[in-house]
C-alpha cells in the first residue's frame, strides 16, 4: 500500500498531472472507457446488483459519461485564475485566486452505484489536476475488478491506482497521508474516515445518505397526482431498488389521500416492474445477503409487518425484495429510525400536510426532500424551515444529474459537495495570490508610530481617500475644524 | 470556580436556532450592527486590554485588530442581502422544463474556538461570518489572552442577542467540554496539534471543521530588486506584527549568498530606525505573551546548533517578557529553529547557490500559510506562483494578502483547511442547499420501466444532449 501511495505521490510531484493536457487525456480516456467497455460494464452490473442495462446506462454509464464530459468541455474555464477586487490603498496591486490540485487524493467508492460513483469522483479530482488512488467497493466484487483491470488501460497507470480489497485494506489505506479523502457511504464509515483524516489534518469529502422524505401535498388535478406518484415510484424502485442514497425513504402524506396515493403507487409498480416477484426484471437485487437480512429484518417487527398493505414477499435465494408499501409503521420501529436502503416504502399520515415540517425537522437532515405540490406557501416554507442537501419539487432523483447544482448532504448527511465545478472545487486549494510593485510606499505602515500615522490609517480603513489627500497636504486639521464649528 | 454548564448553554441556542429567529435578514443585521458599535464604542477597553496581554502598540491594536473587523463588520452589511440571495443556475435538457438555484441556509448552532495573538479579529472576524449567515454562535476566546477574553465576554454579554450569541472562556476543561457539545460547525484558529484533535472530535458528530493553523511562511528574497523597500515590508511583515507571533508572519528568509550582506545592512538600518537603538525599549513592539513562549523561544535560540549563527539582536528580557528582533544566519536544517513554527521574533537567513534553489528548499517542508518572494523577474515570480504551494502568495509584500475581503484566506495541508474573510466567511458558515423545481409537465416515459431498446437509445440521447438523436429515438426512427 505504501508502494502505491509513493509512486502516485512521485508522479504528482513530477507535476505531470498539473497540466491541462493530462488532464484533458485522462478525462477523454475516461469517455473511451465508457463508450467501448460498455457491455462489460452492463454485466457487471447485472452480476453485482442484478441491474438491468437501461438502469445501468440511465444510472451509471450515462451519468459518467456526462460529467467526464461536461469536465472536458469546462477544465480549461474552471483552471483560469479569478481575478480579486482590491482596494485603491494596496494600490498598485492585483490579486487573483488560482486554483491548484491538492496532491493525492484517495476515493473510497459504495456498491450500490459501483461504476459512477467510482468514476465521478475520479473525474473532479483528474479535473483538479491530482494523482488518485481510488478504492472501489469490495461488496459489488465484479464491477470492482472491472475496474481495477480496465483503468490502468485507459489512464495514467502512475498516477491514477485502483486498489482493491475490504475492510482491512481500507484501513491500511486510512494510515498514510492523503492530501484529500472522498467517501461515498454510510455515517458510521464515514466517522471513522473523518478520525483517521484528522490525524493528518487531511480534508475530507463524505457523501453520505439518510432518511429522504417525500411530501405528497393535495394535488385536486388527476394528471398531476398520476404524474406525481409514477415519479415515486420510478424513483423509488428505480434506481437500485431503493438502495440509493437520495432514494425515497418514506413518504408523508394527508390522511384522507393516503389511499388514493396507495391505489396509484399499486398501479405504477404492477406497469413497471410486473407482479410476480420471479420475473421482476426491471429491478435491482439486494447486494448482498447481510443487506438482504438487514432489510428483510426491518420487516420482520410484528408491528411493522402488520402494516404492510402491499408487497412483502421475499425470494431469499436470490436476494429479491418486491416493492413494498406500508402503512403508518409504529415511528419507533427501525423501519422509520434507520435509513431503510431498500424496496420498502413507509407512507405515514398526518392530519395536516404542514405538520410534515416539523416531522422531518425532529429528525436528522436528510441527504435530499421531495415535495410533490403546487401550493406556492407551502414550498417556500419547506424551502425556508427544512435543511437538507437537496431540495426538489415535483420530482425525485433528477436533481443528480442537475450539474449546475451541489450535490453533497449537510449535518448526518454528509458534508462537502461535488458534481460539475463543484467537483473540481472539491479537489483543488483555492490559493489567494497577490502581486505588489516596489512602487508607492505608504510610509504610515512603518513604525515608530505616531498620530500623523494613526490618523492616515483609520482613513485608509474608511476609503476615505479625500481625507487622506488632505491630510497628506496637512489640510486634514483644518478641514475637520471648519466642519466641526 | 466552578465550569458553567456547557450543554445547558447549547441546548437554549438550539431552541433560539430551531425558532428560525436567527435566520432572519433583521436579526442579522442587528447584530453586526452591535459587533460595530462595541468595536467604535469601546476601542479604548479593547486597546487596553490588549496592552496588557501583549503590550501590543495602540498602532497595531488599531490597525491589526479593530480595523480589521470593523471592515469585516461593515462590508458584511453591505453585501448581505446580496450574499443570501439564492444563485439562479442553468438547468439542462435532462431535466426540462425546470428550474434550479443554489439557496444558502445557515448550518445551525456553531463553535468558534480563537486564538491569543489577535485575540480580539481571531474571535470576532469567525463569529461575523457565522452570524451573517444566520447560525448561532459560542465563541471560546483564548485564555493566554486573559484581560482581551473578559472584555470580549463582558461586550458581547452587553450588546449582542444572548439567546444566540454566547462567550465560553476557559482553558483546556472548558475546550473538552465545548468539544464533546454536538455542532454545526467548529471553526479553529490556533495549531496543527490541537487542530488535530479537534477534528478528531467532530468527527464524532460528522461535524465540518475550518481549521486556521500556521506553519512556517517563507520569504524568498531575489537579487534585481529595491532592498531597502523589501526589508521594509519585511520587517513590518515579521516585526510590526505583534513581534512575530503572527499566523502569517514571516518565519524565514531564503536568498543567495551574494545577497546576504546588502540585506542585513539594509534590515540593520531599518531596524534601528523603526525600534531605536535598543529595541527591548521600545514602545512599537509586542512583547512575548506569556512565561511559556518566552522559554520556548528562547530554547530556539539556545540551541547549540544556531548559538553563533545569531548575527543581529538576541538581546532578551525575561522580567518583562521582551527579545529583540533578531537574525540568525546560516541555520543548519536540522536546527530546533528549522523544524518548528518560530512564532516569535526571530528570523533565520537560509543561504542557497541561485534564488530557484529556493522552491526546492520550501517544498521539502509542510505547505505553509503564506509563502513570499520579492522580485522583479516575472519568470521567477510565475514559476513560484506555479510551484509553490502555501495558503496564499505575496509577490512584492508581506502579510496584507490578509486585509483583502476578495481573497480567501485560509491554509493547505499542515496550514489549515476551509477558508474565510468577506464571501468566504459567509460561505464558510453556509449550507449551499440544491434546490430544483420541475413542474408535472415533461414527462419522459424513457425513464421508467419495463425497459425496452427504444428506451435505451432515448435516455442515451438524452444524457449526451443530442437533440437531433433524441427526436429520432422519439419517433422510434
Amino acid at each position: 500500500m505504501n508502494g502505491v501511495e509513493e509512486e502516485v505521490r512521485n508522479t504528482f510531484r513530477s507535476g505531470r498531472t498539473r497540466g491541462v493536457a493530462w488532464r484533458k487525456a485522462q478525462l477523454q480516456g475516461i469517455l473511451n472507457l465508457l463508450a467501448e467497455k460498455e457491455d462489460e460494464i452492463f454485466e457487471a452490473l447485472k452480476q453485482d446488483l442484478g441491474k438491468h442495462p437501461v438502469e445501468s446506462y440511465r444510472d451509471e454509464v450515462g451519468v459518467a459519461k456526462k460529467s467526464a464530459a461536461n469536465a472536458l468541455r469546462c477544465v480549461e474555464k474552471w483552471m483560469a485564475p479569478q481575478k480579486g477586487r482590491i482596494p485603491l490603498v494596496f494600490f498598485p496591486a492585483r490579486g487573483a485566486v488560482v486554483s491548484e490540485p491538492l496532491g493525492v487524493a484517495l476515493i473510497f467508492a459504495s456498491w450500490n452505484f459501483p461504476i459512477s460513483l467510482a468514476l465521478d469522483p475520479v473525474i473532479g479530482a483528474i479535473s483538479a489536476g491530482n494523482a488518485v488512488v481510488l478504492k472501489p467497493s469490495d461488496l459489488a466484487p465484479k464491477c470492482s475488478s472491472f475496474l481495477a483491470n480496465t483503468i490502468p488501460l485507459y489512464l495514467d497507470p502512475e498516477a491514477i491506482k485502483v486498489v482493491e480489497g475490504g475492510k482491512d485494506v481500507a484501513e491500511e489505506l486510512l494510515q498514510l497521508k492523503w492530501d484529500k479523502i472522498f467517501f461515498t457511504g454510510s455515517p458510521q464509515v464515514g466517522r471513522v474516515i473523518m478520525s483517521a483524516a484528522a490525524k493528518h489534518l487531511t480534508p475530507v469529502t463524505l457523501e453520505l445518505g439518510g432518511k429522504c422524505p417525500a411530501i405528497f401535498d393535495n394535488l385536486s388535478n388527476s394528471s398531476d397526482l398520476q404524474v406525481a406518484a409514477k415519479r415515486i415510484v420510478g424513483a423509488k424502485w428505480g434506481p437500485c431498488n431503493g438502495q440509493a442514497c437520495i432514494g425515497i425513504d418514506y413518504v408523508l402524506v394527508e390522511t384522507q389521500l393516503a389511499s388514493v396515493l396507495i391505489e396509484l403507487l399499486q398501479k405504477f409498480i404492477k406497469r413497471f416492474y410486473g407482479e410476480n416477484l420471479k420475473t421482476l426484471e426491471n429491478l435491482s437485487r439486494i447486494v448482498n445477503k447481510h443487506h438482504f437480512d438487514r432489510v428483510y429484518n426491518l420487516l420482520k417487527d410484528p408491528k411493522v409487518a402488520a402494516s404492510v398493505i402491499y408487497g412483502g414477499s421475499v425470494d431469499e435465494e436470490n436476494m429479491l425484495i418486491e416493492p413494498t408499501i406500508l402503512l403508518n409503521p409504529p415511528l419507533d420501529a427501525d423501519i422509520m429510525t434507520e435509513e431503510i436502503f431498500g424496496p420498502l416504502l413507509p407512507i405515514i399520515t398526518m392530519n395536516n400536510i404542514e405538520e410534515s415540517i416539523q416531522f422531518i425537522n425532529s429528525r436528522e437532515k436528510p441527504l435530499a426532500i421531495y415535495a410533490f405540490t403546487k401550493n406556492d406557501s407551502l414550498k417556500e416554507k419547506i424551502l425556508q424551515e427544512t435543511s437538507s442537501g437537496s431540495l426538489t419539487f415535483n420530482d425525485a432523483i433528477v436533481q443528480f444529474i442537475c450539474d449546475t447544482l451541489p450535490f453533497g448532504g449537510v449535518g448526518q448527511s454528509g458534508l462537502g459537495r461535488y458534481h460539475g465545478k463543484f467537483s473540481f472545487d472539491t479537489f483543488s486549494h483555492e490559493k489567494a495570490v497577490l502581486h505588489r510593485s516596489f512602487l508607492i510606499e505608504l510610509e504610515p505602515r512603518y513604525p515608530p508610530w505616531n498620530n500623523f500615522k494613526m490618523e492616515f490609517v483609520r482613513l485608509a480603513y474608511n476609503y476615505d481617500y479625500v481625507g487622506l489627500v488632505l491630510l497628506l497636504l496637512g489640510l486634514r486639521g483644518l478641514f475637520r475644524t471648519n466642519r466641526s464649528q | 470556580m466552578a465550569m458553567v454548564d456547557v450543554e445547558a448553554i447549547v441546548k437554549e441556542l438550539r431552541g433560539t436556532y430551531a425558532s428560525g429567529k436567527t435566520n432572519k435578514y433583521e436579526w442579522r443585521v442587528s447584530q453586526l450592527k452591535a459587533l460595530l458599535k462595541i468595536a467604535e464604542h469601546h476601542e479604548k477597553e479593547i486597546i487596553d486590554a490588549l496592552k496588557s496581554d501583549l503590550s501590543k502598540p495602540e498602532f497595531e491594536a488599531f490597525v491589526h485588530e479593530i480595523s480589521m473587523m470593523k471592515t469585516a463588520c461593515k462590508l458584511a452589511l453591505k453585501e448581505l442581502k446580496r450574499w443570501m440571495k439564492p444563485e439562479k443556475v442553468r438547468t439542462s435538457l435532462t431535466t426540462f422544463p425546470s428550474s434550479a438555484e443554489i439557496v444558502p441556509e445557515p448550518l445551525g448552532v456553531v463553535l468558534v474556538i480563537s486564538a491569543w495573538n489577535y485575540p480580539f479579529l481571531l474571535s470576532l472576524d469567525p463569529v461575523i461570518g457565522a452570524i451573517a449567515a444566520g447560525n448561532a454562535v459560542v465563541l471560546k476566546p483564548s485564555e493566554i489572552a486573559p484581560a482581551t477574553s473578559l472584555v470580549i465576554a463582558k461586550l458581547l454579554g452587553e450588546y449582542m442577542d444572548a439567546t444566540a450569541i454566547r462567550v465560553v472562556e476557559g482553558a483546556v476543561p472548558e475546550t473538552t467540554a465545548l468539544l464533546e457539545q454536538k455542532w454545526d460547525k467548529i471553526f479553529y484558529t490556533g495549531n496543527g496539534k490541537v487542530g488535530r484533535i479537534v477534528m478528531a472530535a467532530a468527527a464524532k458528530n460528522l461535524t465540518p471543521v475550518v481549521l486556521e493553523l500556521g506553519g512556517k511562511s517563507p520569504v524568498v528574497v531575489d537579487s534585481n530588486i529595491n532592498f531597502k523597500v523589501a526589508v521594509r515590508r519585511i520587517i513590518a511583515g515579521k516585526w510590526g506584527c505583534n513581534n512575530g507571533q503572527a499566523c502569517i508572519a514571516p518565519d524565514y528568509i531564503v536568498t543567495t549568498k551574494e545577497n546576504v550582506p546588502k540585506l542585513l545592512d539594509a534590515m540593520k538600518h531599518e531596524l534601528e530606525k523603526f525600534y531605536g537603538k535598543d529595541p527591548l525599549q521600545s514602545g512599537d513592539l509586542s512583547r512575548i505573551v506569556n512565561a511559556n513562549h518566552f522559554h520556548r523561544l528562547s530554547k530556539l535560540l539556545d540551541d547549540n546548533k544556531v548559538v553563533d549563527k545569531v548575527v543581529h539582536g538576541g538581546q532578551r528580557d525575561e522580567n518583562n517578557l521582551k527579545i529583540a528582533p533578531t537574525i540568525l544566519l546560516d541555520v543548519p536544517e536540522d536546527s530546533l529553529i528549522m523544524k518548528e513554527e518560530i512564532f516569535g521574533p526571530l528570523l533565520p537567513i537560509i543561504t542557497v547557490t541561485k534564488v530557484e534553489d529556493a522552491m526546492q528548499f520550501i517544498n521539502a517542508r509542510e505547505k505553509p500559510l503564506a509563502a513570499y518572494l520579492f522580485t522583479s523577474n516575472k519568470k521567477l515570480e510565475k514559476e513560484f506562483v506555479m510551484n509553490i504551494s502555501a495558503g496564499g502568495l505575496l509577490i512584492n509584500d508581506t502579510t496584507l494578502h490578509l486585509a483583502l475581503s476578495s481573497l480567501p484566506f485560509g491554509g493547505v495541508g499542515e496550514s489549515g483547511m476551509g477558508s474565510y474573510h468577506g464571501r468566504f466567511s459567509f460561505e464558510a458558515f453556509s449550507h449551499k442547499k440544491a434546490v430544483l423545481h420541475r413542474s408535472f409537465g415533461g414527462e419522459v416515459g424513457a425513464r421508467y420501466p419495463p425497459y425496452t431498446p427504444g428506451k435505451m437509445r432515448f435516455l442515451k440521447a438524452l444524457l449526451n444532449g443530442n437533440i437531433l438523436g433524441l427526436i429520432r429515438a422519439l419517433f422510434g426512427w
